[in-house]
């Protein structure tokens, strides 16, 4: 993919259209495996038989004993179309659109979208559309280096390729390895937010030096800051990658006063909201500014944002909070089809986890999850095996896990 | 005509000049670090209640938080652990009497510029009376360093990998004040009345543990020093009056005759 020209800046910027939204609540549970990047399609407990589209009862025998449960993703294109004219405002703009009848090994036939090198054998994967809602695309069964770019796969991701992020601190460990992570992916710009512009930090000069990344001193714990930084490049930032977080071990026991607590709440939750009010609206407007366009916004969560893990019992507090104002913001973004995307890590090996035994997210691999989140267009991101088991056990019983996390 | 008249009939007649020492309360202001898994001192943070808007129409107010110790500010004896046993040791507490004072200012600018971890002596002081008099008890001791010029946090603040670097008083200078001048308080234009380094000093933080101990006062953060003259002005320095407080962001200003 060339990179794209520079926008001409008296254009009018076209405005955000959505694909088709409304899914019955039964159809949201491919919506639900897609948000983290999993193929499932709904089986019949009693007969086997593997159901598309999503229904009440089994299409073989009737039984209402479904289950989403995970797919064989192989397949074969039985038919392919290419629309020339759309009366849907979404896909009016985006002509011509490759479709596709894909007939796949575990049973239905399903309607998808075609990559242009998709060709006979191929395999599916259901991901969100602008709208955050599934869709199933059929993709080169091989993996090849330029198949993020294809024109319509890049609707349905958040690619890093050719795009403005903002990172919004530079400082920690995972903030640096997410930004030589991000440059690998062949940005625009990297905005690296750094507070505080007295305090050096370590790498600092290997971060300033790398060409395609800027340094603003972003402090979201600053209002005016905030509306400053944001008056000068909201307008340009296609993804914001929000790392900020203060990350304090103490529950409520061990540490006496609000403090920490406070400083928690003011980086991970309030600094959330600074940053959303701020950069919010004029990402809004460019939902869909050409093929670089405003389409992510990444959150840097917790798992113990589903379950309060005590002995960082304010962190998770924070988190927590952090999560349900993301949800807020994925409900204000959605419109725009800019998605929100929230990383649910467990301990990274990091000065703060110093004394939890590993296993421990190496930010490296952090980073790596993020970036490939955005590449595969994956709106939940649970990295790492820590965070996978407590997301199972989560799913399975969440009152089990709150016991499990309080022994 | 008694003295305040007269002071009246002068200031009226413009042959008081009065001087701002004081910095900008704003965000963008430098607060004190310390490691960050101690407990921290807010910086200066401001939010707007409403502006004339749907949040209240005909109106602009803002919240504002900080620490004590934030801008320029007043330590009072209670501050440290030095000071706290003492009468009248915290901001509510301090008789209002000691909000004035006359200033003798020290000038350790050039000093300072050729070195930022500089410490003033006993030996510097006997000889700024040697040139400017004694200073007299309950007086304001300043001195100035043109750090208030650095506009650039980095410069002001000026870390490095040993940590902060800027000037202050060595010990022997703050006994000397203590005890044989027996002065109001220690003021400075850097981030404390101590200087960068002075953790490894004996004691550490000599000018908070000596100053506060005997029940003086600090106040840092202090700019246009350099328009004071060595010795005549009249300094203003009056905290918030808060119950039991251990400093406070204050506006000080200096009254100098022409």
């Amino acid at each position: 993919m060339e990179r794209q020209k520079r926008k001409n800046p008296v254009l009018r910027t076209r405005l955000p259209t959505l694909p088709p939204a409304a899914r019955s609540r039964v159809a949201l549970g491919l919506t639900a495996a897609a948000a983290l990047g999993r193929f499932e399609l709904q089986q019949c407990r009693d007969c086997g038989t593997v159901q598309y589209p999503p229904r009440e009862a089994c299409q073989k025998c009737l039984s209402t004993n479904l289950a989403w449960q995970k797919q064989s993703a192989e397949g074969e294109i039985l038919a392919e179309t290419t629309l020339e004219h759309s009366n849907d405002l979404f896909f009016r703009e985006r002509l011509p659109w490759r479709l596709g009848l894909v007939k796949l090994d575990c049973g239905p036939t399903v309607v998808a979208h075609l990559h242009a090198a998709a060709k006979q054998k191929v395999r599916v994967r259901a991901m969100l559309d602008r709208a955050g809602q599934a869709v199933i695309a059929a993709l080169p069964q091989q993996e090849t280096s330029d198949m993020a770019d294809d024109r319509q796969l890049r609707e349905f991701t958040c690619d890093p390729k050719h795009r403005k992020i903002l990172v919004t601190d530079g400082k920690t460990a995972l903030g640096q390895a997410l930004i030589k992570e991000l440059v690998s992916h062949q940005p625009e710009i990297v905005w690296v937010g750094h507070a505080e512009p007295w305090k050096k930090f370590a790498g600092f000069e290997e971060i300033r030096t790398l060409p395609q990344v800027t340094l603003v001193p972003l402090d979201v714990t600053d209002s005016k800051n905030v509306r400053e930084v944001a008056a000068e490049i909201a307008g340009k930032v296609d993804i914001v990658v929000n790392n900020a977080e203060v990350h304090r071990s103490f529950g409520i026991a061990n540490r006496p006063g609000v403090e920490s607590a406070r400083a928690e709440m003011d980086v991970n939750y309030f600094g959330l909201l600074r940053l959303a009010q701020e950069f919010g609206p004029a990402m809004r407007s460019r939902g869909a500014d050409g093929r670089s366009s405003a389409v992510a916004w990444v959150n840097l969560l917790s798992i113990y944002a589903l379950a309060n893990f005590p002995p960082h019992g304010t962190f998770s507090a924070s988190k927590a909070a952090a999560h349900s104002l993301a949800q807020c913001l994925r409900a204000e973004m959605r419109p725009a089809g800019v998605r929100v995307v929230n990383v649910f890590p467990g301990p990274i090996d990091d000065e703060w986890n110093q004394l939890l035994p590993p296993p421990k997210l190496a930010p490296a691999a952090l980073a790596r999850a993020i970036a490939g989140a955005l590449r595969d267009g994956i709106e939940d991101v649970y990295p790492g095996d820590v965070a996978q088991e407590w997301l199972a056990r989560w799913r399975d019983n969440p009152k089990a896990l709150e016991r499990e996390l309080s022994a | 005509m008694n003295a305040l008249s007269a002071f009246a009939n002068e200031f009226a007649l413009g042959r008081i000049k009065v001087v701002d020492l004081t910095q900008t309360l704003s965000p963008e202001f430098p607060s004190i670090s310390l490691p960050p898994e101690m407990g921290q001192a807010w910086p200066f943070r401001i939010e707007e209640v409403s502006r004339y808007d749907e949040r209240g129409p005909a109106w602009y107010w803002n919240n504002f938080s900080c620490g004590e110790h934030t801008g320029t500010h007043f330590d009072a004896p209670v501050h440290w652990i030095s000071g706290k046993d003492l009468p009248n040791n915290a901001t509510d507490s301090i008789p209002p009497e000691r909000f004035i004072g006359p200033a003798f200012v020290i000038d350790c600018s050039k000093e300072a510029a050729q070195n930022p971890d500089y410490l003033l002596t006993r030996e510097s002081i006997l000889k700024f009376e040697e040139r400017h008099g004694p200073i007299s008890p309950k007086s304001w001791v300043l001195m100035r360093t043109d750090w208030s010029k650095r506009l650039d946090p980095a410069a002001y603040q000026n870390y490095d990998d040993e940590g902060q670097h800027t000037p202050g008083p060595d010990v022997e200078a703050v006994k000397f004040l203590v005890a044989e001048r027996d002065v109001l308080g220690f003021g400075t234009e850097s981030i404390g009345t101590d200087a960068g380094q002075a953790y490894h000093l004996r004691p550490p933080y000599p000018c908070h543990y000596y100053m506060h101990g005997a029940g003086r006062y600090g106040l840092q953060c202090l700019t246009n020093l350099d328009q004071l003259p060595a010795t005549g002005s009249v300094v203003f320095a009056a905290p918030l009056k808060i119950r039991n407080g251990s400093g406070s962001p204050l506006r000080v200003i200096a009254l100098v005759h022409d």
